[in-house]
């Protein structure tokens, strides 16, 4: 870490309100000391180049588990009120893709607001590397969503309240990409797309509730059924192996694509210039 | 701190006054829309009256939209946004005053001309009162809400179509109660309270929230 970053960090400190006895203010420098040499995109660069594989291996490993034994080891029909044949297997990709679109959007939204309290530019950047895979997993929900409805509900989609809503969360995500994408300066768009983040964050559950229950007069229940009470575990065990793999392989997604934001938004630092030296 | 409030409101609806044309091409423009419809899918009085109340919302939403990007443009290229910015005032105060202009000169006339609008779709008379109505409620948190993207899209290239991209999706709570209002006004026995009562709860919290977030957004975009 250069002394650059550190009087930078030491700056950002007094941005505060700095009261000695303001509790707030004494806990956020501490946990800034603590964590601030791994805010650095200086360190956290290698550090991520050398996760990255161990990621890499655990997501391959864990998928071809997961999909070996969701599509060779489990019953043939999905059992309860409402039998399905073999292709309620696509679950096994359909559901761990909706689940980690969600978390992903949190991820997201976490990073962003660390980011503007902290002044953090590696959690910015963190944020930025994550919206695509989200929309990505956000995507292939919806893909798989159609491809289950065909044989299903007898359509490539309906206006259930959660296919909705996995549309609207894409929506958001495209609307990030695209604001953070359209500002040149980074610090901008940084900031900009942070709180467009965290403005969704703060709509999502007003929106999924305005989804799910469009007229106020009979929504006396708000939640949908979960199905996940009478699943089998042999297939619920494989989905939640998917759904650990898929975040393995958001790992390694992110990681790779956060080092080249760092390689980029760095390029006219010393180490960079280093280890593009030490490279060619 | 409300004389500034006043201030501003009343600076920015003098300078609208001053230049009317910029206020009566949002309203034809919802006039526009909503009077294509019936051209383009019939004009069943049966099909219209169950369309209307979607119509008339979905084409409030793309209107109030359309005229979002004049609300800090003007100020932001002659330079008085900045100084706006360097007065002492707490900067939500001065983002809610515009956006009450704003609503003024944009949201108010929508409403104002919601009853011709159902006539024009056949209607029930109570249905006609309850469209007026929850345009009032739900208007101004589109203007609030839309404040937000207004300033985080300030001086961008293609700001409009962006803007769209950014704010569209956060109108969907707006758009699903105050359509449904409507809808269930023309149905007798029902209650259209409860949505009022959702619209009103989204609108103060959209008070309270949006200039905040806005004030930030105005900061990131100039600094």
């Amino acid at each position: 870490m250069g002394s650059d970053d550190y009087s930078r960090v030491v700056l950002n400190i007094q941005w505060s309100c700095n009261s000695p006895t303001c509790v707030l203010c004494a806990f956020a420098v501490q946990i800034k000391m603590k964590l601030f040499r791994f805010f650095s995109p200086a360190t956290f660069y290698p550090l991520a180049g050398r996760l990255t594989p161990w990621f890499a291996a655990l997501a391959a490993a864990t998928l071809l588990i997961g999909l070996y034994w969701g599509f060779f080891e489990t019953p043939n029909r999905l059992g309860g009120t409402n039998p399905q044949k073999e292709y309620y297997r696509i679950i096994f990709i359909h559901v761990p893709a909706a689940w980690m679109s969600m978390w992903l959007y949190l991820v997201m939204a976490v990073y962003s607001a660390v980011g503007l309290v902290f002044n953090t530019r590696l959690s910015f950047m963190l944020a930025r590397a994550a919206a695509p895979t989200g929309a990505l997993f956000t995507f292939l929900a919806l893909w798989t969503g159609a491809l289950w409805g065909h044989p299903s509900w007898g359509t490539w989609w309906d206006w259930d309240p959660r296919l909705t809503s996995e549309l609207i969360l894409f929506f958001l995500y495209i609307g990030y990409l695209a604001l953070h994408s359209a500002i040149d300066d980074p610090r901008r768009a940084d900031r900009a797309s942070a709180l467009l983040a965290i403005v969704g964050l703060v709509m999502v559950p007003v929106i999924f509730w305005s989804v799910n229950c469009p007229d106020p007069n009979k929504c006396a229940a708000l939640h949908q059924r979960s199905s996940m009470a009478n699943m089998e575990p042999n297939i619920l065990w494989s989905m939640l192996i998917m759904t650990f793999g898929l975040w393995m392989y958001s790992f390694v997604t992110i990681f790779m694509r956060v080092r080249n934001i760092i390689l980029i938004r760095e390029a006219d630092t010393t180490w960079v210039k280093e280890l593009v030296a030490r490279e060619q | 701190m409300w004389r500034v409030f006043f201030c501003i409101l009343g600076r920015d609806l003098r300078l609208a006054l001053r230049r009317r044309t910029d206020l009566l091409t949002t309203l034809f423009f919802f006039v526009i829309v909503v009077s294509l419809f019936p051209l383009g899918v019939g004009a069943e009085w049966q099909t219209l009256r169950i369309l209307g109340p979607g119509v008339v919302w979905v084409a409030a939403l793309l209107a109030s939209m359309l005229a979002l990007e004049r609300l800090f443009a003007a100020d932001h290229e002659d330079g008085t946004l900045e100084q706006l910015m360097l007065t002492p005032q707490p900067l939500p105060i001065l983002v809610l005053a515009k956006v009450a202009a704003h609503w003024l000169l944009t949201g108010l006339p929508l409403v104002m001309v919601a009853p011709l609008i159902a006539l024009q779709y056949h209607l029930p008379e109570a249905s006609r009162i309850t469209m007026m109505l929850s345009l009032l409620v739900g208007t101004p948190i589109l203007s609030l809400i839309g404040a937000i993207g207004a300033a985080l899209t300030l001086g961008l290239r293609g700001g409009g179509i962006l803007l769209s991209l950014l704010i569209l999706p956060l109108y969907i709570p707006v758009l699903v109660y105050g359509a449904g209002a409507v809808t269930v006004s023309a149905i007798d026995g029902a209650d259209a309270l409860p949505y009022f009562s959702l619209l009103g709860a989204l609108l103060l919290l959209a008070l309270i929230f949006s200039p905040l977030a806005a004030a930030a957004a105005l900061r990131i975009s100039l600094e």
